[in-house]
């Protein structure tokens, strides 16, 4: 199962590249993407696991950028976003 | 980030009056610490959270430690320039990331917002989302069509240009099939709507576009790889530089030693690198969308961009598909006759030859003066036509059925044989037509270097033969079932000695484990047909070949410039690292070997976005088409 979710001021090529790194080494992912041009994340995993993982996802995001934000289909786009 | 744009300016003035007053330290010094502030306090602080988080070697700590040190030297000039500098590349890589984002999000500024829904016989605005299948909509001169459907009144023309980058606009009228995307030029329209939004031909055009990144090229893998081990590398190489040679040679000076080993820390971050190779492929993705070529991942333009063999199915991809009679040789009755009393047998044919037949006769045939019509296993129809028992089909089925055959019986091509209350009557053969373009479009590929043009199908060698010698293909390969298909290709892919890669080129229709098995698999005039969509790797909108050449193009400038920005961005890094090394640099350097770097490759990766020239070869630079009958 797939699924892609948007990432908010995501600003560094080169922390997408580690975030991408981290989350790929978080256990039950399966593949990952993180597109610093699309501003998308895509995580492969298990159905089950995915909402799970993609919390982590974003705590890693946040971590290694802090002003940027993965968008978790629960909490719609903050008023203004691009969509 | 625009209060960036205006901390920026404000930093310069206080750093060029704390320059004018530098006869005066003090105040200076106040001067100069105040901008370094301005300019760098959210660098700091990113920096600090970056530390706390365990993160180091980011951008942030990188630059702090930098200007930090170049202060601790006594550099306060310097290391002021220096956060100003990096602030103001940093607004500019925004800047040229999001222009770029959004010039491609332009390009394919396909999806209206809304629809005119069709309630009672009044057009309402709603959002396409709300339109279900099956609702009417109206679509006046000059709208973007909002879904997919079927045109219920109405006759106008099309702009396809968004969807597949051909001028031409195309005519629609009543009962044809029309795509969202489409600009309606002349007449109004009401469709009926025939695909929800979701998988409308404009949704799944921008998803597959948005998504075709995430498909790495081997290059953006490399250097994320590279730029994962560069930055620890070179700062373990600034912590050496700074204190091991004022430890070992006499004479050094610890503070000359630890500014070059800042000027090392401005150099290590990666950003320039890690940005200079997917953003060329995002611009050369983009490109080619608006001249109606999707490309389904960076990989597959890299491997275009490396193809030298180009294998061909042959019907619907070098030939137009569609069958005309192009001979009619009769023994004793008028031609006419004879493709009257086949035409009558197979009016209710849905096969391509009998469709052809039919449109020879080019009257309607009238039912009543055919009975007893029966499909012959093997391709061939028999029926009682005015009287007479008339059987159409292959040599090998008026055989079967009795009928004593003339020796020099023909065989060319695609023909059908009559016969007549059991004698021979004659045949009429049955022809495609080689594309217009498919000359053109092979001599383009072979300018770029295509060694190997082959054609593989299923078609019989005789009919198969005129067209590849008409198109000067190097190979050809007849009367294949598709499992043979999947072998032939997986011989050539086999091949001994073989350094390009290969691509193939089909309808995408019954060739989806070809498509799936070749290094690229190409569908052509995959324009609204979910299973060319589904099955290739680059989808040529429309059925013209000579999107190939421009595929090639594409994929060979993309890749140019992608290598470019990477050459560029190392060779820039490396030299200013070595000068550096030798104390001949500063951190002005510096700072420009980061972002200078990154805005130029971002800015020489923009050029993508530019659809080529070469798409109009087609028309330009070769002798006007000649269709060539097969």
């Amino acid at each position: 199962m797939t699924a892609a979710y948007r990432i908010r001021n995501l600003g560094c090529a080169a922390c997408a590249a580690k975030m991408e790194r981290k989350i790929k080494a978080l256990p039950g992912v399966h593949a990952v993407r993180v597109n610093f041009l699309t501003q998308r994340l895509t995580l492969e995993a298990e159905e089950a696991r995915l909402d799970q993982l993609a919390r982590a996802a974003g705590e890693i995001i946040r971590k290694i950028e802090p002003q940027a934000r993965l968008q978790l289909p629960d909490q719609p786009a903050a008023k203004g976003a691009t969509p | 980030m625009t209060r960036r744009a205006t901390r920026i300016p404000l930093a310069l003035a206080l750093l060029v009056a704390g320059l004018l007053l530098r006869g005066s330290p003090a105040p200076s010094a106040a001067l100069f610490l105040a901008a370094y502030a301005i300019a760098g306090f959210d660098v700091l602080y990113g920096a600090l959270r970056g530390v706390l988080g365990g993160q180091v070697f980011d951008e942030n700590f990188l630059m702090s430690i930098a200007t930090v040190g170049a202060l601790a030297l006594g550099e306060f000039a310097e290391a002021v320039a220096v956060m100003v500098f990096y602030q103001t590349g940093e607004l500019f890589q925004d800047y040229a990331v999001d222009r770029s984002r959004r010039s491609i999000a332009q390009a394919m500024d396909l999806r209206p917002d809304s629809a005119n829904l069709l309630v009672d016989g009044q057009a309402r605005a709603v959002a396409p989302e709300q339109v279900q299948v099956g609702d009417l909509i109206l679509v006046r001169p000059g709208e973007k069509l909002p879904l997919d459907g079927q045109v219920v009144s109405g006759i106008s023309q099309l702009d396809t240009a968004a969807l597949t980058g051909e001028a031409l606009p195309r005519e629609a009228g009543p009962g044809d099939e029309v795509l969202s995307g489409c600009v309606n030029l002349t007449g109004v329209l009401t469709l009926r709507v025939t695909r929800p939004l979701a998988q409308s031909t404009v949704s799944r055009i921008l998803e597959m576009v948005e998504t075709a990144t995430d498909r790495k090229s081997r290059q953006e893998a490399f250097i994320t790889r590279f730029s994962a081990i560069y930055t620890p590398v070179v700062v373990i190489l600034a912590l050496l530089l700074a204190f091991v040679p004022p430890l070992l040679m006499p004479g050094a000076l610890l503070s000359d030693w630890v500014y070059r080993a800042l000027n090392f820390l401005v150099v290590s971050c990666p950003c320039a690198l890690v940005i200079s190779i997917p953003l060329a492929f995002f611009g050369g993705i983009g490109g080619a969308s608006r001249a109606g070529i999707l490309a389904k991942g960076s990989n597959y333009l890299e491997a275009l961009a490396r193809a030298d063999t180009f294998v061909f199915d042959k019907t619907g991809t070098l030939t137009r598909g569609y069958f005309t009679v192009s001979q009619v040789s009769s023994l004793e009755l008028p031609p006419g006759r004879l493709v009257e009393l086949a035409a009558l047998a197979e009016q209710h044919s849905l096969h391509p030859i009998g469709q052809a037949i039919l449109r020879a006769y080019d009257q309607a045939p009238d039912p009543a003066r055919a009975s007893q019509v029966k499909e012959q296993p093997g391709g061939g129809i028999s029926a009682l036509v005015d009287g007479l028992q008339v059987v159409v089909g292959s040599a090998r089925l008026l055989k079967d059925q009795g009928v004593p055959l003339p020796e020099d019986i023909p065989s060319a091509g695609t023909m059908s044989h009559v016969a007549v209350d059991g004698a021979y009557a004659g045949s009429i053969l049955v022809t495609d037509q080689v594309k217009p373009c498919a000359a053109q479009a092979m001599a383009g590929l072979r300018r770029q270097g295509a060694r190997r043009l082959v054609m593989l199908t299923g078609d019989s060698e005789a009919a198969a033969q005129p067209v590849a010698q008409a198109l000067g293909l190097d190979s050809l390969h007849a009367g294949l079932l598709p499992q043979d298909k999947v072998c032939q290709l997986e011989a050539m892919l086999a091949a001994p000695g073989r350094r390009g890669r290969l691509a193939f080129v089909g309808d995408g229709v019954n060739d989806a484990p070809v498509l799936a098995r070749a290094d690229v698999g190409f569908a052509m005039g995959g324009l609204g047909s979910d299973a060319a969509i589904e099955a290739a790797d680059i989808v040529i909108m429309n059925d013209d070949p000579c999107k190939l050449v421009t595929a090639v193009a594409i994929a060979r400038r993309t890749v140019r410039i992608a290598t470019q920005n990477a050459v560029f961005a190392i060779s820039v890094k490396a030299l200013v690292l070595l000068l550096s090394a030798l104390g001949l640099s500063t951190l002005w350097l510096a700072v420009f070997a980061d972002v200078g770097v990154a805005v130029l490759a971002i800015l020489n990766a923009m050029r993508g976005l530019k659809v080529p020239r070469e798409n109009n070869a087609c028309m330009v630079d070769s002798p006007s088409p000649q269709p060539v009958a097969v």
